[in-house]
């Protein structure tokens, strides 16, 4: 089972707090690779929150690539960051030419664009990108998107970050989202680390999704570009996500709604009971048959945590205003937030989700059987 | 017969017939049970004559011939009173005395079956015993997380949906414009399909509607029920027991002016309007109700003369295209119920499926799609349409399925797969196997009759005499003094034992797959098969 943690807090931290947490929870997960979202970014980065960051792996020849690639589009070099690795290969680790982070200049005739069109045209230009790297194995691109950092690699989490020179002061965040992994049904694949990210929407997972072939044909064929990839059971979950909130404007109450439905008896005596049944029946396929736990953010940065009636083992929200960890276990969270008031945890259980908004100052639980917040 | 006479050409021994009748002389007692109880009159008392030589060694002594006459059981060998293997002799001799044994060898009576220029017509099924359904293996064992699920104690939410399911988005879309939005049924994923009106015996019809009724009242679980065509009995379409009834126009039309003239007396709605065009097991054939069966009773319900064949045609012959009548008759039948009722077409598995289903995914008004195979039972069929036409459901269902996933549509319109379902009596694995391959529920129609009634027809040319109305054990029979073997009641518990084990059984399935909380359609990870291009035909893995 893959070990989970994130992280929300009003001050620009290291993402070494997360991987110290990940490292806590060692038993929970087998080291098989470490994924890692930032976001709402500190540093050098936080005068540039409008241009996108492409953050993936590259060979020489692949960098190469992309340059002429996004000149051509029109894109400039903004600011890098350029992971160096040591000489000395480290057992468990693959080689690499580049681990890249680049903030890019939007193009000059991009300015007149909605919101939505530039959204569009990102994550285009990065499917062009991963499809350019599948042809030739030289490029892998895991986001590219206005203040977010995204870094996956093969190995144990904390011999990563030593490898890697994560605790580097330009790399600092608001928002961090770390996974520990333990590959379990699947081949080992670096677009199947957790967490995955689409248009601002990100969320990584524990358990296992065993609805996953129904839901990924349910999404591949709403005519989507970005609903691709699926490496992972769990990357279903981020693009439920993006559906959910953007394609049928639900809020994040009704995410749960759309995961896990309620069961009929609870469903009959909802306030929203006709609204709520409708939902049900049309993203029948979209139901996951857990056991999951999610944790996920959104554009607005906000975090939560959701977990579906199978998980018997939630995982745990606890901090204290101004820094929230989120957390597969408690122990991770002692880790990383010692000094916060533990009687005031929550494991959000089947029916909640917990919310720590922008502000970072309190968690709010979303009861599944209390109104929600109609689209309508 | 001398030896220098002709013989006449279908005269058949013993040897030539499908099945034998074995019996024992020691045992009998002669009580005439079996004769009496045979539906095709294939035994008789004979008289037997028997000459005993009696050799001695002495000259003088007691030498001869003895002539011993012994009454017992005479098999008769013509085709119109071949045995068929019913073995109601067996369930009534009460000294274990007579048995019928099948011809291991080819029976030569195949050669004299259309007698007086008429094929062989029989009821039954296809009598093809091997199933592909039977050889899915289900592969995907969920083990390495949090917490293995318990078939006997978690909770399941085994329900599937029939009715026209809108997408997500245009569903949103007419909430916030209060527009239209199509009906649908939350029901049991395990439906039975629908048997001709007058092809079941009244105390059949009562058995089967009661327990349908107890099942959704008493055990809370959504079973339905298709009438088949012929119509439904006046007082059913005014009873609040309609809305447990999915009643079926066919191509005859037959009945239909009773069932609209009930409408305005409607307590509830029917669960759903199927429209039947051609059946899995005589696929562009009609169905045949033939003369036998059809009563004072049957005659009246459906609008007809009592005492003819009522053959339907295999599409609706009022209309000019299967197209057109697929929209036509979808639209009117929707607005006769204030479009409050979900309708939708019932067709053989064919190629020409997947024409009917795009068709039906660009009407709204279309509920789902219901198929039938080619293992699909049948009230009355010549034996060339039922062996040999047809389609598997299987890669039928798989074909339409995927096509759905294609345009984007897979939820939209469930896709209902019928024929052959627990043929050899697996019928959860093999219904199981047909939702991850992408069926929204099974129709089941022979299985509930085995199950629920013991119809004793097999996969092996028994009994199969359900055209005639002769039905041994009184299922398919008019004639009082045979249905009258079979009590509702029974027939009614048997139902409710069936489809509780059943959903035992169902999560017995799902359980170990990981599948709680919807029921797994188009879970095709889940499913493996020992065969390269059953594998690759079904877009399912191939595992040895």
């Amino acid at each position: 089972m893959c070990r989970l943690f994130a992280l929300t807090s009003r001050d620009p931290v290291s993402p070494m707090l997360a991987i110290k947490a990940l490292d806590v929870m060692k038993e929970g997960h087998d080291g098989s690779g470490m994924g890692l979202l930032l976001q709402d970014l500190g540093g050098p980065f936080e005068e540039m929150k409008e241009a996108p960051i492409l953050s993936g792996i590259f060979s020489e020849e692949g960098i190469r690539r992309l340059d002429l690639f996004m000149m051509d589009l029109g894109f400039l070099t903004k600011y890098k960051i350029s992971l160096k690795v040591p000489k000395k290969p480290v057992e468990g680790i693959p080689r690499r030419d580049l681990y890249l982070i680049r903030a890019y200049e939007l193009p000059e005739d991009w300015d007149s664009l909605s919101k939505d069109d530039m959204a569009v045209r990102l994550s285009d230009i990065r499917l062009k990108i991963r499809e350019m790297g599948e042809e030739k194995k030289d490029m892998m691109v895991f986001s590219f998107w206005p203040d977010t950092i995204m870094i996956k690699e093969i190995g144990d989490p904390l011999l990563l970050a030593g490898y890697l020179g994560l605790d580097r002061k330009e790399l600092k965040a608001r928002i961090i989202m770390a996974q520990g992994r333990q590959n379990t049904n699947y081949a080992i694949d670096l677009y199947a680390c957790h967490p995955f990210f689409i248009k601002g929407y990100s969320t990584m997972t524990n358990g296992e999704n065993t609805a996953f072939i129904p839901i990924r044909d349910f999404l591949t064929s709403r005519g989507i570009a970005a609903y691709t990839g699926y490496q992972s059971d769990s990357e279903v979950f981020a693009h439920i996500l993006h559906y959910s909130l953007v394609e049928l404007g639900l809020g994040i109450d009704g995410y749960k709604h759309v995961i896990t439905p309620l069961q009929e008896r609870d469903l009959a005596v909802h306030p929203n009971a006709g609204f709520l049944s409708h939902l049900k029946r049309t993203c029948r396929s979209l139901i996951i048959d857990g056991p999951n736990c999610v944790i996920g953010t959104l554009p607005d940065h906000s975090l939560f945590m959701v977990q579906d009636r199978k998980k018997l083992r939630p995982g745990v929200v606890g901090g204290k205003p101004g820094l929230y960890g989120f957390s597969s276990e408690i122990c991770g969270l002692d880790a990383v937030i010692p000094d916060r008031d533990k009687s005031r945890d929550i494991q959000p259980m089947h029916l909640d989700t917990a919310i720590v908004g922008p502000d970072r100052q309190e968690v709010t639980i979303c009861r599944q059987t209390e109104a929600l917040n109609l689209p309508l | 017969m001398s030896s220098n006479r002709s013989l006449e050409p279908s005269a058949l021994s013993l040897n030539d017939l499908p099945w034998q009748v074995k019996f024992s002389n020691d045992r009998c007692t002669l009580c005439g049970q079996c004769t009496a109880v045979c539906p095709v009159k294939a035994i008789e008392l004979g008289v037997f004559r028997k000459r005993t030589l009696k050799p001695s060694i002495r000259r003088q002594a007691d030498q001869g011939v003895a002539q011993d006459v012994f009454y017992g059981i005479r098999q008769k060998t013509d085709v119109a009173h071949a045995c068929i293997g019913c073995a109601m002799c067996t369930l009534v001799c009460p000294n274990d005395a007579i048995h019928p044994e099948k011809n291991p060898g080819l029976d030569r009576m195949k050669f004299h079956i259309n007698q007086q220029g008429v094929p062989r017509r029989r009821g039954g099924r296809r009598n093809a015993a091997g199933s592909i359904l039977d050889r899915i293996k289900f592969t995907r064992i969920s083990m390495l997380t949090d917490p293995a699920l318990d078939a006997g104690r978690h909770e399941f939410e085994m329900r599937t949906l029939l009715g026209r399911v809108l997408s997500p988005r245009e569903n949103m879309k007419r909430l916030k414009e209060n527009g239209w939005i199509p009906p649908v049924r939350e029901i049991y994923p395990l439906i039975i399909g629908g048997m001709s009106f007058g092809a079941l015996s009244p105390t059949m019809w009562e058995g089967l509607q009661m327990g349908v009724a107890y099942l959704n009242e008493e055990m809370g679980m959504p079973v339905r029920m298709c009438t088949g065509e012929g119509g439904c009995p006046p007082r059913l379409l005014r009873s609040r027991f309609l809305k447990y009834v999915i009643l079926q126009i066919a191509s005859g039309y037959f009945g239909w002016d009773e069932i609209i003239h009930a409408i305005p007396h409607m307590k509830e709605d029917p669960c759903a309007i199927e429209i039947k065009y051609g059946q899995g097991a005589k696929p562009g054939d009609g169905g045949l109700l033939m003369w036998h069966k059809v009563n004072k009773l049957i005659a009246a319900i459906r609008g007809v003369p009592a005492g003819v064949s009522l053959p339907s045609p295999p599409t609706h012959q009022t209309q000019y295209s299967i197209e057109e009548s697929v929209a036509k008759m979808i639209l009117s039948m929707s607005m006769a119920w204030g479009f409050r009722v979900p309708v939708y077409p019932k067709i053989s598995a064919s190629s020409t499926s997947l024409a009917v289903l795009n068709n039906l995914t660009r009407n709204d008004y279309a509920s789902g799609l219901a198929i039938d195979g080619e293992d699909g039972g049948t009230g009355a069929a010549y034996t060339v349409s039922m062996d040999h036409m047809g389609h598997p459901i299987a890669s039928c269902i798989r074909d339409n399925y995927l096509n759905l996933i294609k345009i984007g549509k897979q939820n939209e319109i469930p896709i209902f797969a019928g024929g052959g379902i627990g043929k050899n009596g697996n019928l959860a694995a093999n219904a199981a196997a047909l939702i991850m391959l992408g069926a929204s529920g099974v129709q089941i129609g022979k299985y509930v009759m085995q199950a629920a009634a013991g119809c004793v027809g097999t996969e092996e040319d028994r009994c199969n005499v359900c055209n005639v109305g002769i039905c041994p054990k009184g299922i398919t029979s008019q004639d009082p003094r045979l249905y009258r073997r079979l009590d509702p009641e029974d027939v009614a518990e048997r139902v409710v034992d069936l489809f509780v084990s059943f959903d035992t059984e169902l999560k017995k399935i799902v359980a170990p797959l990981g599948r709680s909380t919807s029921l797994p359609i188009g879970m095709s990870d889940a499913l493996g098969i020992d065969d390269v291009a059953a594998a690759q035909r079904l877009s399912i893995k191939y595992v040895v």
